[in-house]
């Protein structure tokens, strides 16, 4: 073990999944044509004031309830002047010392030991522009000039800051699982890493184990999967560690997560301290959430994760593991409720969720919400398996086709002609000829070797091209064998 | 006490590029708000709210309802530079 403690705290951004955007009523959902969804007051213009978008208050007191955070009774916007082409007012609204929230905590599950994260604050403020740097290199520096689209700035943002209390990348890996998860339950955010609508930056530094005065700390940034945050302070850890066993010193600094590259490397935009000269924002007035409104909330909050992963271990006895993978995201366990809403036996369900679903959604590089098949269309499948129309081999082709095609079930099965053969007639005579034309096997299965007859169940199985229940087979060979 | 220094630094975070007859200029200026300032803050305030707002309003808000947004034209009219639909900026940094 090191001789260093590791010290991270996490900056959480998730843009809100309002309609419209924070300030006014432009369009906020993701994509467009670059600058379609602007108007005089996100694009800065003179002469405009922000309205501020009810829905997007109601959400962020969602999550801050949802982390035992105390919604503060009084709290006010500040702007944050800098200049940066992303912003083109130049400042952006945030809040500063009086901030929508403040404490709080999120308890996560690491290797089966409950560890408390705490929450400092939970602010709200506007998403900025996005900047696309045009230079062969892509990275900013050595770019030409930049072009900036407005279409996200002004959406709706929530900022939440833990305590430095992490201990290890692992831990704030699932921290930040258990949080995008909290946040799609809560129908907060889309919580999607890869196309920003979730956002994390850690601070990172190292102290002799038993000091408690902090080090000298790193901003990493960039990190955009859970992948990459992992890997990232994994990288950041490893870096600090060497610096400072070698007698060196870590910098002050913000450092980019380069993926491809596998390292963090120094960005130039801190040449100077920011000096961000925070003021009240004067076109708009204080935020006082009365009682009615936090109760109405609070009534009206949808199930937490950790509520949803009691119930389906109770009402559906699944094993934690099934329990775990099926609600890491809200699509998911809302597919798997659905599918046992159609009539699926919840362990058939999971199993195909788990296994072959997951296995496709992997392979193709695709999130439950992109596949086409539906829970009704799984539920049915499961049904040919569970009367004995189809095998659980050949359903794993059927269902191959339906993730493929979409196509019902029972329509797969009809044009193949690929029912089961469940005629023992029929199974009897195959089961014949394998005999007879394995009599080595034979002689090897009465003379004990047990996996001779593994061997002539899957001859039957080849005659009927996987169309047979194997169980059956089974049995009936093993009938015929010591029958003679 | 402003001096130069400070003026500068100012400056630099609002981009404006200063004379230097304007440093000098400013620079006593800025010093004679802040003497005013002072005075002020010789008052005992240990009993008063801060005032972020003098209006007597709160909770002022818009249900969460989509308004049509300028046309990409409109939206891009006053851009002294653009590229096809985007807003060209110098190179950042």
């Amino acid at each position: 073990m090191s001789e260093y403690e590791v010290v991270i705290g996490l900056e959480i951004h998730a843009e809100l999944k309002t309609k419209s955007k924070m300030f006014c009523g432009c369009d906020a959902s993701f994509g467009g044509e670059p600058n379609s969804k602007t108007d005089p007051v996100c694009l800065g213009l003179p002469g405009v004031l922000p309205v501020l978008n009810r829905k997007a208050i109601e959400l962020a007191i969602r999550l801050a309830i949802a982390l035992d955070s105390e919604i503060a009774p009084n709290s006010i916007f500040h702007r944050k002047n800098y200049f940066y082409p992303d912003m083109p007012k130049n400042y952006q609204i945030s809040q500063y010392d009086l901030p929508l929230a403040i404490g709080g905590h999120l308890d996560i599950d690491v290797g089966g030991e409950p560890f408390r994260v705490g929450i400092t604050r939970v602010h709200m403020e506007e998403d900025t522009g996005k900047s696309v740097h045009a230079s062969e290199s892509g990275r900013i520096h050595g770019a030409e000039y930049s072009l900036e689209d407005f279409n996200r700035a002004g959406v709706p943002l929530v900022e939440i800051v833990t305590e430095p209390d992490v201990r290890t990348a692992e831990q704030a890996r699932i921290f930040m699982q258990e949080l995008r998860s909290i946040l799609q339950h809560l129908e907060v955010s889309d919580g999607k890493m890869e196309e920003g609508s979730l956002r994390c930056d850690a601070n990172i530094s190292l102290r002799p184990r038993g000091e408690s005065e902090m080090g000298v700390k790193t901003e990493v940034k960039n990190m955009n999967s859970f992948r990459a945050l992992s890997r990232a302070l994994e990288y950041e850890i490893v870096r600090q560690t060497d610096l400072l066993e070698s007698g060196g010193k870590v910098v002050q600094e913000t450092r980019h997560w380069d993926a491809d590259g596998n390292v963090t490397t120094p960005m130039r935009t801190k040449e100077y301290a920011f000096d961000y000269r925070y003021f009240p924002e004067p076109d708009l007035v204080p935020l006082e959430p009365s009682l009615e409104f936090l109760d109405e909330v609070r009534t009206a909050l949808p199930e937490l994760p950790q509520e949803r992963r009691r119930r389906f271990q109770e009402d559906y006895s699944l094993p934690a593991y099934d329990v775990g993978l099926l609600t890491a995201s809200k699509a998911m366990g809302d597919f798997f409720e659905e599918t046992v809403r159609a009539g699926a036996p919840p362990k058939a369900a999971s199993n195909w969720m788990m296994g072959e679903l997951s296995a496709y959604m992997n392979a193709m590089n695709l999130e439950i919400e992109d596949i086409i098949v539906s829970p009704r269309q799984l539920a049915k499948m499961i049904e040919l398996v569970e009367t004995g129309v189809i095998s659980g081999k050949i359903a794993k082709s059927v269902f191959e086709e339906m993730l493929r095609g979409g196509k019902d079930p029972d329509e797969i099965v009809k044009e193949q002609g690929i029912t089961q053969i469940s005629d023992s007639q029929e199974l009897e005579r195959l089961i014949a000829e394998v005999i007879k034309e394995n009599p080595e096997s034979v002689d090897d299965y009465r003379g004990g070797k047990e996996k001779a007859l593994g061997f002539m169940v899957g001859q039957v199985m080849r005659k009927t091209g996987g169309r047979a229940n194997p169980q059956l087979v089974n049995e009936m060979l093993k009938r015929s064998l010591e029958g003679e | 006490m402003i001096d130069r220094k400070d003026v500068e630094y100012v400056a630099w975070l609002a981009r404006l590029d200063l004379s230097e007859e304007e440093k000098e200029r400013f620079t006593r200026q800025l010093d004679n708000v802040l003497e005013h300032a002072q005075k002020i803050k010789s008052l005992d305030t240990s009993e008063v709210e801060p005032t972020p707002h003098v209006l007597p309003l709160k909770n002022v808000m818009r249900d969460d309802e989509i308004k049509p947004s300028l046309s990409q034209e409109e939206a891009l009219s006053n851009a002294p530079h653009r590229e096809g639909a985007y807003f060209v900026v110098p190179r950042i940094l």
